[in-house]
């Protein structure tokens, strides 16, 4: 997308330095993968194994499935915090929907496998729908009309399992979820075709190009009669249906539904896609930026349990590192708006 | 008059290249206290930049740069300042979400013995500089809520009372009225009277030679001329800005021209007893296909408002719209668009993807005519390529990001954004602002290609010359009520001033 073109114009107009100061967003991000990947291989000797990359691609999976949604969504220059209450809440409306065993004690409504994924699916779509109203028609700031979307999934959770476990999930869900296929877990590969979706439309189509147009210049987007409340709106009801289908696959990979269980997903979701270098101020970045984040996030916290660190240190520096990234993308727009001016 | 005295400001070979480009080539230029310097020069002639060297937004130049005679080396527009440097740039630079107050104290806010400030003390203490400046507002207004004229005004204002020996303006009447020239204008000469040195940056000759003592010339990349004003005219600084015989391109419009026989051709716009709040009562008209509407008022008198309601960014509190005799009441822009309407604002800020390449700028209104789910990059840029040639935009280079371009040729894209599949109904608000006279000309005549075509088109604006140099039929705009037509008879620039 913009990368290649800002590639092509970048070498012939001007120098290597200005070129590297303007592409700072997508270097460093980078340079960190590769800088924690060699330091924990050399701390290491578990670490750097081939079975322990498919250990870290299966650890990201759910997170990459949510990034997938919300990456749209930081594009454009707002925020979705109800993404781990979706996930949560549609992961267990599918098992709600499904035929429990006679000792889990919730009062369900068992249908067939494909009606459940269907309801389940249309559900999280409405939880979006109610966050694009309330963002693009009452005019409710992102941050906070998704901060109220995610207690009102965590009450529809709260409401449907009542504090009990439920277990089952449609068969094809438990499938894709925790199932594998020629020894790639096929929760991997939903979560590559995802990404891989999301890019594509991003560079490709039309709307992706709105997206991004949108999130660099809102009024200028508005001033070329687009129809911005209609891409916002859109935006949100991706980033709420991403968000359920890893609620879903999460549920059948972790094997239980629960409340609370996607709570660290939302840390980690926005983390990925801002560490990857997508801009906090909207237009700059894509999926590219995100798989890098995701990436980042998942050799951090896969390697922190190689080196044996003392687990609350962990999420200490787990902080630090999102600090730092923040520090990174934010300033990596200065240097970019130095380097166009 | 400033002979045998010491320039405030001395630049020697000065050369400043962006990547490849050299935008400034070899430039010696010198500035004394108490002189009003003018800067003339197509777009692109490097102008702007020069000037940022000289405020310290670029840094990196080679070129001896001295201050009182002293060498200096900014590192930045803080630097600058703190040597008595102070600049309005081109493109408008306030916060938008500040007050006012807070706007004309940026960066030294009156405070108190804690630190904190002093809220009664800096709404007083702006308004009254406002008031000096002729300013009426309300200190504690937002910024972004006022008309852009009066936020440049604002800007202005706060950069002349900012206390420095030298300031800079760039192209700051581009969004002001004539009676607020005027008044800069003498605020200028006061200045001159304590001892300010003054760069001032036009496309409008008439002003330069007006108010600068002297003038430079530069054209591409290069001072081509220095002269004082009082011996020099217009054509000469056309011709040495263009480099061909420059009295056919500049009118002066002090003479009657004779409006056409107003055309019966179809109503393609029709406005009903429009009204909203404070900023416009009961307007009625109408534009046709092939005609050329100019609406002409003062700043504030409820131009840009008309603009944005028949675009549907501002909805009217009572009236109707008619397009092609159809009502509409536009729910979005994009409702007005698909209705055939197109807007250029006069604010490029608004309008334009900066961080973006010339061609995606140009063809986002229109790619939902040429794809319908995947884009189409190679069509794009064949598109974007022909406006750029066209509209000889420099340098033509659809890749380039908008933001290398300076402020006249940006000003062109933001044209050339809608030429492509033409409106119906094209609103230009402004559209000449900060273009240099050859640009001008060029917009005056894809303006009458596009009337012959068939268009409907309404220019906006508060100079009279674009008015008068565009349109068929001209209203006056007065406090947001339609004034007076004219039609079909003799008009010039004071009889419009006079109506206004
Ligand atoms: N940040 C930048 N990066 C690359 N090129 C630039 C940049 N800023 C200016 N230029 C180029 O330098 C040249 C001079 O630009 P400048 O803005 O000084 O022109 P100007 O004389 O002020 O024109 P105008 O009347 O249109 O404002 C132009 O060719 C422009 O494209
Ligand atoms: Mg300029």
């Amino acid at each position: 997308m913009s990368s290649e073109t800002a590639l092509a114009t970048g070498r012939r107009a001007r120098g290597l330095a200005p070129f590297l100061r303007s592409q700072m967003r997508n270097i460093a991000p980078f340079l960190t993968l590769i800088f924690l990947s060699a330091f924990f291989a050399f701390a290491s000797p578990s670490f750097a194994t081939l079975d322990n990359l498919g250990n870290i691609l299966t650890q990201v999976s759910v997170t990459g499935i949510i990034a997938v949604g919300l990456t749209f969504v930081i594009l454009c220059a707002e925020i979705d915090l109800s993404i781990a209450s979706i996930a949560n809440v549609t992961g267990i409306a599918v098992a709600y929907f499904t035929l429990q065993e006679s000792y889990v004690n919730i009062a369900n409504i068992p249908l067939p496998g494909a009606v459940a994924i269907i309801l389940s699916i249309l559900l999280c779509a409405l939880l979006g729908l109610v966050n694009a109203l309330g963002l693009t028609v009452i005019g409710i700031p992102s941050f906070i009309m998704t901060l109220a979307m995610m207690q009102i999934a965590a009450g529809i959770s709260a409401l449907l399992v009542r504090g009990q476990i439920a277990y089952k999930v449609p068969d094809m869900i438990t499938t894709l979820g925790s199932g594998s296929v020629s020894g790639i877990p096929w929760i991997v590969i939903v979560a590559a075709i995802m990404l891989l979706g999301g890019h594509l439309v991003l560079t490709y189509t039309r709307f992706g190009r709105y997206v991004y147009m949108v999130g660099g210049n809102r009024e200028a987007a508005e001033y070329s009669g687009l129809n911005v409340k209609l891409i916002l709106g859109a935006v949100m009801v991706i980033s709420a249906v991403c968000s359920g289908i890893g609620g879903m696959l999460g549920v059948a990979h972790f094997g239980s539904a629960q409340q609370n269980e996607f709570d660290t997903y939302l840390l980690d979701s926005i983390a990925a896609v801002v560490v990857g270098g997508t801009s906090l101020f909207g237009g700059r970045g894509g999926i590219g930026n995100t798989i890098v984040g995701l990436f980042v996030l998942g050799v951090l916290n896969n390697g922190l349990d190689h080196v044996n660190i003392d687990s609350f240190l962990k999420i200490l520096i787990r902080g630090l590192i999102l600090l730092a990234a923040l520090v990174i993308n934010v300033y990596a727009q200065r240097l970019r708006e130095k380097a166009a001016e | 008059m400033t002979v045998g005295q010491q320039p405030i400001l001395e630049l020697q070979g000065i050369t400043k290249s962006f990547g490849g480009v050299e935008a400034l080539r070899g430039v010696d230029f010198a500035l004394y206290p108490g002189e009003i310097h003018g800067l003339v020069g197509e777009n692109g002639a490097g102008k702007s930049t020069l000037m940022k060297i000289i405020a310290g937004v670029h840094s990196e130049f080679s070129g001896r740069f001295l201050i009182d005679g002293k060498e200096m080396h900014f590192r930045s527009a803080r630097d600058a300042h703190a040597a008595g440097i102070a600049m309005v740039h081109q493109e408008l630079s306030v916060a938008p979400d500040l007050t006012v107050a807070e706007n004309v104290f940026l960066g030294n806010q009156p405070t108190n013995a804690l630190g904190l400030v002093q809220w009664r003390r800096m709404a007083r203490e702006a308004g009254e500089q406002l008031a000096r400046f002729g300013i009426d507002v309300d200190p504690m207004a937002r910024l972004g809520d006022l008309p852009i004229g009066l936020q440049q005004l604002i800007e202005i204002a706060r950069v002349l009372f900012s206390g420095a020996r030298i300031v800079i303006l760039d192209e700051p009447t581009s969004a002001l009225s004539p009676p607020e020239v005027e008044r800069l204008f003498a605020t200028l000469r006061r200045l001159r009277e304590e001892g300010t040195a003054i760069v001032f940056i036009s496309h409008f000759i008439e002003d330069i030679l007006l108010v600068s003592d002297t003038v430079t010339v530069f054209r591409n990349g290069r001072k081509v001329a220095e002269t004082a004003s009082a011996a020099t005219s217009k054509g000469a600084l056309i011709e040495a800005m263009i480099g061909r015989g420059g009295e056919a391109l500049e009118h002066s419009y002090a003479d009657d021209l004779m409006l056409p026989q107003p055309s019966d051709s179809k109503v393609v716009l029709r406005v009903d007893q429009l009204s909203l709040s404070r900023s416009l009562q009961d307007v009625s008209f109408e534009a046709r296909a092939g005609e050329v509407l100019g609406i002409y008022g003062f700043m504030g008198c409820g131009q840009q408002e008309l603009s944005r309601i028949l675009f549907g960014k501002l909805k009217p509190d009572s009236g109707t719209l008619a397009v092609d005799g159809t009502r509409k009441t536009f729910a979005s822009t994009a409702a007005a668009r698909r209705a055939g309407v197109a807007l250029v604002p006069e604010s490029r800020r608004d309008m334009l993807f900066h961080q973006e390449p010339v061609y995606k700028n140009i063809s986002i209104s229109i790619l939902d005519r040429i794809s319908a789910l995947l884009l189409k990059p190679v069509q794009e840029r064949d598109i974007a390529k022909r406006q750029v040639d066209q509209l000889q935009i420099r340098p033509p280079v659809v890749g380039l990001d908008l933001g290398m371009l300076s402020g006249g040729n940006q000003q062109k894209v933001a044209l050339a954004k809608w030429l492509t599949y033409p409106p119906k109904l094209l609103v230009l608000c402004e559209p000449t602002r900060g273009m240099d006279v050859g640009a001008k000309n060029d917009v005056i005549n894809i303006v009458r290609d596009l009337r012959t075509k068939g268009l409907a088109i309404i220019v906006l604006s508060t100079e009279p010359e674009t008015v008068l140099s565009l349109a068929d039929r001209i209203l006056v705009l007065k406090r947001g009520a339609l004034v007076r037509e004219f039609r079909n008879e003799p008009v010039s620039k004071d009889r419009l001033l006079e109506a206004a």
